[in-house]
């Protein structure tokens, strides 16, 4: 869980809409100079931690998008694989070899390739979780504020319960629910995507909360009631003028939560109610490995579970840093 | 004449920062004599509480003291270590800060927080501790002490709350009282009364105040002599009615001339022009030079120490008996 | 204070009464409770009669009434997976649940409480440094992960700990402990410390956020110029300041020890509550996990009903005070 601090809600806001500003008119040379010179740049630099967190968190991030193209096996390919090449250990230990560098499972699968499979589903499910997540949140939370009254309350009851349990309890019940109402075949078929909608459902209520709460507050500036007065729509004041002078915390809270989905996901699958064994992500893949841990081939288990803690270490440490470069307090 | 209480002599505070170290305080000298009340005025940003922090050794890192001396009842105490320079602290010099809302601990009784400070540093059992804690608030006057002594501090206005603020400082008989911006966070008519009791608890125990503040106007209802600070110097110091009257440092001028006096027959306010200086930004020579009327190519060049100006010390040059270092007279 | 204790109480009441509303839906529209209760070749009039003798054809307010009133006498119906009562299942896996969670919480405390307190105060200290970037670590390494890792060099290389299992147990009653044999007490080690390690990390950061806060007021610097010792400012004024929120966020954070029992017993195949869970969603025995959540549910509702008491008897300032403010 991360810490439970607020940056400056406008500043965030200024901040990130000067940045895009560029952007957004159409000059994207503009964009890339302003990044280079800002206050945001010249602290990344200064951390030498951070700036390493970043490059692996490129690699690992690149590298298992274009799994597909640079795994040097296809694991799932059931013709490929051959069970004499079953529990081989990595290449540097006795009875290895660099056909398969990570080693092998239990089936013959290369880990390399299947650690590089697995990664990418893992992104491929936290990303859309943490951004449907986001969609739902921030829409909530503005019609939350800006409407009050009874769909208020009602929003924030619901959210007040839901926050009270933990979230993978959350995920674990609705996935449960999925696979009770959905008969099993289909259940499988579709897996990632009941993984996404749980996790979505378990986060939008962090930032549904922090957005309703500066919609409360920007509600009664001056600039939204000149809005309403000449007239403009509300759902154009509500994503045209207000959204952007709340979005900025709600950034900084994707960016940790983007590692919590991740981890989420993980463990939905480690227990064995995510993604199935047919499509493994990390966590599907360390379940795997972990019935092989008495016999000694550890690292059915390990290699994934060093990519995970790397992947999961490597994003928190970006949105830490995120957080402390948008808290005007530190500086 | 008597040894002074407190002695500063040529202190120096420096800021290490992002973008090199920042003098905060820069050669400040001066000395409180026993029972005496010594008013430290200036601006926001002049350096006047930091000194009084210097005093009682509670800079805050990375702030540091890296010159001069501060010498008390005749014995060195700027470099002390921290746990004898602790032991001075409430017993030897106290310190009262500006804002009596944060300055006590909301979770604990005033009973306990007096007991506790009394205790500190007077070896007196639970009961003798608790009757002098009495004592304390009866004589700060804060009536009903002996059901008041069980409550909170959120359970206290403003002005009791500053009282008791000041009790828990004398608890434990202190000879030098530094007080930092007493009543500026409080209403007028409690301000009164605060001062008063200051100077009635300085009268009583022969105890000397540090008294800091930006109000010209405090200063000179309790001070018996005034140091003004400039951008992190003292820049005059001297009786307060001499300081009042004739200002001698044309910073002082500036000030007391921006006093709108009733009756005074002027239609606008003086003001200086200008501002002081960040600390990082201050000019090389007289540091008040860029705004002063009276500037001369000396101010500009070099930095004037406090001269005898007829009343009171100023640091000008415009008091300079001596040559100034060009060799040029300057001002007989 | 009485009447706060009212208010909360009723609050409590209307949460749980939510909760059993999700748990009631779940069990009764999930799937058909008939449809696994029977086998194949039950004629349709069998299921009918079935039906009916369970009150599944009354009005969904009856069921529900009757569904609140089972579950407050502990009758939480048949396991489709086990066929046997939830409330016999749940009180031979309540023990062991409780057990791992009281030892990881105190672990967390015991552990993380002082080194916040060590952190807060001596920030930059190497030793501190050390400190925080191990949590950070902890904060980010799934709690699986770490229990896989003490596996490996616990159980597989060096042979001292027992990989699964509870060990020797006692039984006292109903309840079953671990805890009066060398055997249990090899046995909780792991599974307790993966379990701690991420509510440790967490206490101590918070701790040390707070500790850091407290010691830069206006409050602790006039204790410091009132001559207080150290260890007066630290453990008397600082302490004591901290604790408010800490202990709040402490609370509330018990839920996710439940959570991550979950976990914990997966892994180490610890026969507790949160092993139960999982299996009854991988099974989809639809009255498991409605027990499990009516449980876990009535539990944070009191969690957070004695942390609120508890902030109420601590922080004066919470109290409604009848005296009137101090006058002038």
């Amino acid at each position: 869980m991360s810490s439970i601090r607020d940056c400056g809600l406008t500043a965030c806001g200024w901040a990130l809409a000067d940045l895009v500003a560029p952007a957004a008119a159409g000059r994207p040379g503009a964009l890339l100079r302003r990044i280079f010179d800002s206050d945001l740049w010249w602290s990344f630099r200064r951390s030498p931690v951070t700036v390493a967190a970043a490059i692996v968190a490129f690699v690992l991030i690149a590298s298992s998008l274009l799994a597909p193209w640079i795994a040097p096996h296809d694991p799932f390919n059931l013709a490929s694989l051959n069970l004499l090449d079953a529990e081989h250990p990595p290449a540097w230990l006795a009875g290895g070899s660099w056909r398969f560098p990570l080693g092998t499972d239990q089936e013959g699968r290369d880990m390399l390739s299947a650690i590089l499979y697995g990664s990418r589903l893992s992104l491929l499910v936290g990303f859309p979780a943490v951004l449907v997540s986001m969609v739902l949140g921030v829409t909530l939370g503005l019609v939350a504020g800006w409407r009050g009254g009874l769909i208020d309350t009602v929003i924030m009851r619901v959210a007040d319960v839901e926050l009270s349990f933990p979230a993978i309890l959350v995920a674990l019940l609705i996935d449960g629910v999925a696979r009770g109402v959905l008969p099993r075949g289909i259940h499988n078929e579709i897996a990632s995507y009941v993984v996404i909608a749980a996790i979505a459902l378990s986060f939008w209520v962090h930032y549904a909360r922090t957005v309703r709460a500066s919609t409360l507050v920007e509600r009664d500036k001056e600039y939204i009631q000149a809005a309403r007065v000449i007239g403009v729509r509300p759902a154009k004041i509500l994503f045209g003028h207000l959204l952007p002078n709340v979005i900025g915390p709600v950034l900084v809270v994707a960016t940790i939560n983007l590692a919590l989905a991740i981890l989420t996901e993980a463990t939905l699958s480690f227990l064995g109610v995510g993604l199935p064994p047919t499509r493994p992500s990390l966590g599907t893949l360390i379940r795997n490995g972990n019935d092989y841990l008495m016999s000694g081939d550890w690292w059915i288990s390990l290699f994934p579970g060093a990519a995970l803690a790397a992947l999961i270490l490597s994003v928190n440490l970006l949105g830490d840093w995120l957080r402390d470069a948008f808290n005007p307090k530190l500086r | 004449m008597t040894e002074p209480l407190l002695r500063v002599e040529n202190l120096r505070v420096e800021l290490p920062g992002r973008r090199g170290v920042v003098t905060a305080i820069d050669d400040v000298s001066f000395a409180v004599a026993p029972g005496e009340v010594l008013g430290i005025v200036g601006e926001s940003g002049a350096g006047k509480s930091l000194t009084g922090a210097a005093i009682i050794g509670l800079l805050e890192p990375p702030l540091h003291l890296v010159g001069g001396r501060i010498a008390f009842a005749g014995r060195r105490i700027d470099n002390l270590p921290g746990e004898a320079m602790r032991r001075i602290r409430g017993r030897q010099i106290g310190m009262i800060f500006q804002d009596p809302l944060t300055s006590l601990n909301p979770l604990y009784t005033i009973g306990r927080q007096l007991i506790e400070t009394i205790r500190t540093h007077l070896d007196l059992a639970p009961a003798s501790a608790r009757e002098r804690a009495l004592a304390l608030l009866h004589e700060v006057g804060i009536a009903g002490a002996e059901r008041r002594l069980y409550q909170y501090p959120h359970q206290f206005s403003g002005g009791m709350r500053q009282r008791i603020v000041i009790a828990l400082a004398i608890a434990a008989n202190p000879r030098l009282i530094i007080a930092d911006e007493p009543t500026t966070a409080l209403d007028v008519s409690i301000q009164a009364q605060i001062i008063a009791l200051l100077q009635r608890l300085s009268r009583n125990s022969g105890a000397a105040v540090v008294l800091i503040s930006h109000d010209m106007g405090l200063i000179a209802e309790t001070a018996h002599r005034v140091a003004v600070m400039y951008a992190g110097r003292v820049v005059e110091i001297g009786p307060v009615r001499e300081i009042i009257s004739h200002p001698r440092h044309p910073y002082t001028r500036g000030l007391m001339n921006a006093i709108p006096r009733i009756g005074g027959g002027r239609d606008r306010l003086c003001q200086i022009e200008g501002a002081m200086p960040r600390l990082g930004e201050i000019p090389a020579g007289c540091p008040f030079g860029p705004r002063c009327a009276e500037a001369s190519d000396a101010c500009r060049r070099w930095r004037p120490q406090l001269l005898p100006a007829a009343g009171t010390d100023a640091a000008c040059w415009l008091y300079a008996r001596m040559p100034a270092p060009t060799g040029e007279v300057v001002n007989g | 204070m009485l009447a706060f204790l009212i208010e909360r109480l009723l609050q409590s009441a209307v949460v749980m009464l939510a909760v059993a509303l999700i748990a009631f839906t779940l069990f009764n529209y999930v799937g058909d409770p008939i449809e696994n209760m029977v086998g194949q070749d039950t004629t349709i009039a069998e299921r009918q009669q079935l039906r009916h003798e369970l009150g599944l054809d009354d009005s969904v307010v009856v069921q529900f009434a009757r569904f609140v009133a089972d579950a407050a006498c502990g009758d939480f119906g048949i396991s489709y997976q086990q066929q046997r009562p939830v409330g016999q299942i749940i009180l031979e896996r309540l023990p062991a649940t409780f057990e791992l969670s009281f030892v990881a919480v105190a672990m967390a405390i015991a552990l993380g409480v002082p080194m916040g307190i060590y952190t807060g105060i001596h920030r930059h200290s190497w030793l501190s440094h050390g400190l925080m970037g191990l949590s950070l670590v902890g904060v980010s390494l799934p709690t699986f992960l770490v229990g896989i890792l003490l596996i490996l060099v616990f159980s597989v290389d060096l042979g001292w700990l027992p990989s699964f299992g509870r060990g020797t147990v006692v039984h006292i009653g109903w309840w079953s402990t671990g805890l009066l044999t060398l055997d249990g007490w090899r046995a909780i080690i792991m599974p307790a410390t993966t379990l701690a390690l991420f509510q440790m990390t967490l206490i101590m950061r918070l701790v040390r956020a707070e500790m850091t806060e407290v010691l830069r007021t206006d409050y602790i610097k006039f204790a410091r110029a009132r001559g207080l010792s150290n260890r007066a400012i630290h453990f008397g004024h600082a302490l004591k300041n901290s604790l408010v929120p800490v202990i709040t966020i402490t609370g509330l954070q018990l839920g996710s020890v439940i959570a991550f029992a979950i976990i914990t017993e997966t892994v180490f195949q610890w026969p507790g509550m949160g092993l139960m869970f999982i299996q009854a969603v991988s099974f989809v025995d639809i009255p498991v996990m409605a027990a499990y959540l009516m449980l876990v549910g009535g539990f944070f509702v009191v969690v957070n009903l004695v942390v609120d008491l508890l902030n109420h008897v601590i922080d004066p300032r919470l109290r409604v005070d009848r005296v009137r403010v101090g006058i002038g």
